[in-house]
């Protein structure tokens, strides 16, 4: 069944062809094909990534040296703010479940479309509105927001930069992550192809499922928040400014219900894309697809109810401190069972080291060494001390960049010819796993020596003891930048002069590889009957053996 | 970096090294573990994938033996924590009063400073609040830490272990000059924190010094 479709296709640029009798942008910005707003997130997003990535670049550079390097303070407060607006809410959040879940759920459970297709594109325009709002704050009078992307009361309502720009922006944004999740939660349920049953369901669908469970119950609480926020603004309402009557730690509580559970709509999707490549370069099922699957739910599950360990220096109750850490210490279990998990898939496989096979197994050192820190940041006596520190960002940047940065790196090398229909060079591709990899660690575990050794975060300036491990650090994030632009290159190249690419590059066996490069307009002829689990390569394996 | 430590850095940098070896000891397994495996099940030396669907027993090994491990490093946490809520009687109360971009503290008989010198080997308690934004009153030296927040009353206590100063920081971001907001905490043999307090307090009352002996009180 599955030759014959390809070779129907084969030639053919698939949906970039079918234009909806549109023209010029119009093909892409009123299209409600979920390729195509796939790859509208790809587009929007990309450029807010690589303008917070310049942000931060410049951030390493003042870091250089104590006192003032290239920018002043009031500057490098705004940098920092907006640098973590926009990673989070412009990049990591929409990032994987935006762009490739909306690219290829669909065609991952044998589907022609999302269940509410318009809702999907009005997503988009809601993330375009948002992400253009925040970009525009920065250009008002008053200067951009320097309240850090956390907005914590009193400061943020004190401060007389653009504060109530972003806020409204967090909240359109809000919106559109909310209408994702309930679109792709309705087209699991509802779209699966015949003989799809759960269990046969990829790992990464089972990870957009339990995100897209977050996303719907997790974001309204930061849309009431900044609400609350912008009531206190406007009418003078008591209820995080002190100065009102007010309680600033109710913010931080409210902040963080919606803000932890976020940090798994961040991860969930990349540990998702690690399940989905492994096997295929393993050319083997995975090892536990239960425990990897359920894994994800309860990450999503008890991940809701451990918010507070980011304030355990604000003053609160014993009782408080002890089950906020307990549970943290639970959530560790199902992160832990996956990477077991992942790295049992290895064992006797027949393992072909492709670029995206790189970039998981990068994945999966960092994202366990981000996790190991995560221990000591949940022990109580430990995390008082390094809490506010750099100890901090070193543990969230590797999970968020070490883990679902490298995962969407591994995701677009592995479904580039996919949603291209080209193949990118491997060299350049090689260096620049290479490159990040070297310069992601040489950057980020300094962080956690100056963590430890007592340099607090959201520092302009520094003591001079600290300037060896920051050096380090700079040079580490120049090694970084040149790989992420190595990336980017190559692949713009093989966008524009890239080889066709054959329907099945890797050896996938999810029903993504079974269609052509591209896919065409509706995805299948006809919807596919599903009667094996997402990675069964017995089969063809035994094809491989009788015809090399 | 610094040296010499209060009652919890000890216990604090143990915990901390306890998970760190644990941690360590785990990477290098797993690292080892996927490096040997790619190279042993290499496509050119197993051309021939085994299925493993999965094995219950080890599911079951590396879900428990996590989660004792992380039980223990949770009451390590909380032992440590206890001791750093647990404030000695007799403990000499101060005020902190954090304010962008400084700290003010203020002993017992009025006098305020913005340096915090205290007796030596003596338990310190500080009550800590703000006038404006969140601020956190850190000291690396102790792996000690607690926010000031305005309208709230934090207690954080430590004891110095020797003469000598400290460094005390803001933790918590609070605008332009945050990482300007040092100062120091200065340990001083009973007998010199003695004189200097008296000292201090004197001078300090001296521009107020009332002509009519007798209603100093009335500062």
């Amino acid at each position: 069944m599955t030759q014959e479709a390809v070779s129907v296709h084969a030639g053919t640029r698939g949906f970039y062809e079918d234009t909806g009798k549109r023209t010029g942008i119009r093909a892409w910005i009123f299209s409600t094909d979920h390729k195509r707003i796939g790859l509208l997130y790809l587009m929007t997003m990309g450029v807010f990534f690589l303008l917070a990535v310049a942000f931060g670049f410049v951030m390493r550079l003042e870091m250089l040296s104590p006192g003032k390097t290239v920018v002043e303070a009031q500057t490098y407060n705004t940098l920092f703010t907006l640098h973590g607006i926009m990673m989070i809410f412009l990049f990591i959040i929409p990032g994987l479940p935006a762009v490739f879940g909306n690219f290829f759920l669909p065609i991952l459970i044998g589907a022609k479309d999302v269940f509410f297709p318009r809702l999907n594109l009005l997503s988009w325009w809601l993330f375009l509105a948002g992400g253009l709002l925040a970009l525009v704050s920065v250009f008002l009078p008053g200067g951009a927001a320097d309240t850090g992307w956390t907005f914590y009361v009193p400061y943020s309502v004190r401060t007389s930069t653009n504060v109530l720009p972003a806020l409204i922006a967090a909240f359109i944004l809000g919106f559109s992550s909310i209408l994702t999740g309930l679109n792709f939660i309705t087209t699991i349920h509802r779209m699966r192809a015949p003989g799809m049953g759960w269990f046969r369901m990829p790992l990464f669908a089972w990870s957009l499922y339990a995100t897209a469970w977050v996303q719907v119950l997790a974001t309204p609480i930061i849309g009431i928040t900044l609400l609350l926020v912008m009531v206190e603004r406007w009418f003078g309402v008591g209820i995080f400014d002190p100065t009102l009557g007010g309680d600033p730690v109710l913010y931080q509580h409210l902040f963080w219900i919606y803000s932890h559970p976020a940090v798994y709509i961040m991860i969930l999707p990349g540990l998702g894309v690690v399940s989905e490549i492994l096997p295929v370069f393993a050319r083997r099922t995975i090892f536990g697809y239960k425990f990897i699957a359920f894994s994800s739910v309860a990450i999503a599950a008890v991940g809701s109810l451990v918010w507070a360990h980011h304030m355990f220096t604000v003053g609160m109750s014993n009782t408080g401190m002890f089950v906020f850490s307990l549970l943290t210490f639970l959530v560790s279990i199902p992160s832990a069972i996956k990477v077991f998990n992942w790295v049992a898939t290895l064992y006797k496989g027949s393992i072909v080291l492709e670029v995206p096979l790189l970039f998981i197994l990068s994945f999966i050192i960092q994202f366990s060494i981000g996790g190991f820190t995560g221990l000591m940041l949940g022990a109580l006596a430990v995390n008082i001390h390094v809490q506010d520190t750099y100890f901090v960002v070193g543990h969230f940047h590797y999970v968020m960049f070490g883990g679902t940065g490298f995962g969407l790196f591994a995701a677009m090398h592995y479904w580039f010819p996919k949603m291209f229909g080209r193949m990118y060079n491997k060299g350049p591709a090689l260096a620049s796993w290479f490159l990040t990899t070297v310069g992601f660690n040489m950057l980020y575990f300094p962080f956690f020596f100056l963590g430890y050794f007592g340099m607090p975060r959201r520092y302009y300036d520094y003591l001079p003891e600290f300037q060896t491990y920051h050096l380090i650090s700079t040079v580490g994030s120049w090694v970084l930048v040149l790989g992420i632009i190595v990336m980017v290159v190559n692949l713009l190249i093989a966008y524009k002069r890239g080889k066709t690419a054959p329907a099945n590059p890797w050896g996938g066996r999810t029903l993504e590889w079974t269609i052509s490069s591209p896919p065409p307009t509706e995805n299948f002829h006809d919807i596919p009957a599903v009667t094996t689990g997402p990675y069964d390569y017995s089969e063809y394996e035994q094809r491989q053996a009788e015809h090399p | 970096m610094f040296t010499g430590s209060s009652p919890f850095a000890d216990y604090v940098d143990t915990t901390f090294l306890f998970i760190v070896g644990i941690s360590t000891l785990v990477l290098i397994g797993l690292m080892g573990a996927m490096v040997y495996f790619v190279f042993r099940y290499s496509r050119k030396k197993n051309p021939h994938p085994t299925n493993i669907e999965g094995n219950l027993p080890l599911e079951v090994a590396w879900t428990v033996i996590p989660l004792i491990l992380f039980m223990g490093m949770f009451y390590m946490g909380w032992e440590g924590y206890k001791q750093m809520i647990d404030v000695p009687k007799g403990a000499i109360p101060i005020k902190v009063t954090a304010r962008m971009w400084s700290w003010t503290f203020e002993y017992p008989n009025g006098l305020q400073t913005d340096t915090l010198y205290v007796p030596v080997k003596e338990p310190v308690k500080l009550t800590l609040t703000s006038q404006d934004v969140n601020h956190s009153m850190y000291i690396p030296a102790f792996r000690i830490k607690k926010d000031a927040i305005p309208n709230r009353e934090n207690i954080m206590w430590f004891s110095t272990p020797e003469v000598r100063s400290y460094d005390i920081a803001c933790a918590e971001y609070c605008g332009l000059r945050h990482a300007y907001m040092y100062t120091k905490l200065v340990a001083l043999d009973p007998p010199a924190f003695e004189i200097w307090y008296r000292d201090k307090s004197a001078e300090a009352s001296k521009p107020y010094a009332p002509l009519i002996p007798g209603v100093s009180e009335f500062k």
